[in-house]
């Protein structure tokens, strides 16, 4: 028999441990790949949470749109990186309440503090369905035109931030 | 006795319902077929070993009240699945579509196979190899170790 042909186990042990060690390092096993990059943001007409009046436009220019909710508990452990990249950094972060209650969301925000231009209410979660939102808190980067250039499903925080802020700095 | 085992083996039934599956009704029981067929085979973003029919996640939830919609639009399963695949990707599609990224998918347990089949051949030769005769001066070896080890 040949020789060679011994090591093939090994080979197969080697090649295997590779895909096990990329497997296990990667962050979130769980995130998909969102379609939706490089598309439109979907069209919507909903309420905004501040006012109660209805909206279909994002701001003209780059922007976070952070899906949120005051059920979710990831939500509550992002909010002070958003507020500091709100404040610190300037960037402009637009709220999705998604899937939950107005008068809930006026008292989060009060008490926890505001980082958003404004929020559009999605209580049925009609917006999100159209954005392939599967968990909250989900942050899509949109730029100027209205494209969708990233999605970070989960919490934002500074390592997260590390690298999604590449792609925000190209929307310049 | 006989009607409770026949009863027990019923167990598993449920599963084959849909979650919530009462809010949705069809008058033609061809679109419920259709219906139950296409939420088993989208997949639940959230909980991702599930499929829409299984999962009591909000998420699931809102997919399968939007598939009903879009069916008493009138729209084609295809057309269906396709709404899902662009706004979740081909994750939600439990049957993969068939492309370069996916030939793994495809292929890969039929490769597998082929792997073992070569490896069981190549086993089973080695172990079939019919020695040769021993050559008369290695008869004679055998002899005297048969012989030596009498005494």
């Amino acid at each position: 028999m040949n020789r060679t042909l011994l090591f093939l186990p090994l080979g197969i042990f080697l090649a295997i441990g590779v895909l096990f060690w990329i497997g296990l390092g990667k962050e979130d096993k769980t995130a998909l790949p969102s379609p939706l990059i490089g598309k439109p943001f979907p069209q919507f007409i909903l309420n905004t949470v501040e006012s109660g009046q209805s909206t279909n436009t994002l701001p003209k220019e780059p922007v976070l749109v952070n899906v949120w909710a005051t059920w979710c508990p990831t939500c509550k452990a992002e909010h002070e990186f958003l507020k500091q990249l709100a404040k610190e950094q300037g960037i402009k972060i637009v709220g999705i309440n998604y899937k939950d209650d107005d008068a809930k969301a006026k008292q989060w925000l009060s008490a926890y503090g505001n980082p958003y231009l404004f929020n559009i209410a999605d209580p049925q979660g009609q917006l999100g369905l159209e954005l392939g939102v599967y968990g909250a808190p989900e942050t899509f980067l949109v730029d100027s035109q209205g494209i969708i250039r990233g999605k970070h499903v989960g919490d934002l925080n500074p390592k997260v931030w590390e690298t999604l802020q590449q792609t925000y700095k190209a929307m310049q | 006795m006989r009607l409770f085992l026949l009863l027990l083996t019923l167990w598993a039934l449920p599963s084959l319902a849909v979650v919530e599956g009462y809010k949705y009704q069809f008058e033609d029981p061809n679109e419920l077929a259709r219906f139950n067929a296409l939420a088993a085979d989208l997949r639940c973003p959230k909980c991702q070993n599930q499929d829409l029919a299984d999962s009591n996640a909000p998420v699931a939830s809102d997919m399968r009240q939007k598939v009903y919609e879009l069916m008493l639009e009138g729209k084609s399963n295809d057309e269906i699945v396709q709404y899902m695949v662009d706004r979740y990707g081909d994750f939600v599609k439990y049957t993969p579509s068939f492309k370069p990224e996916t030939l793994l998918l495809w292929f890969g347990p039929g490769l597998l196979l082929l792997f073992g089949i070569a490896l069981l051949v190549l086993v089973r030769k080695n172990q079939n190899r019919s020695t040769a005769p021993l050559t008369a001066k290695e008869q004679a070896r055998l002899q005297a170790l048969q012989e030596k080890s009498k005494l």
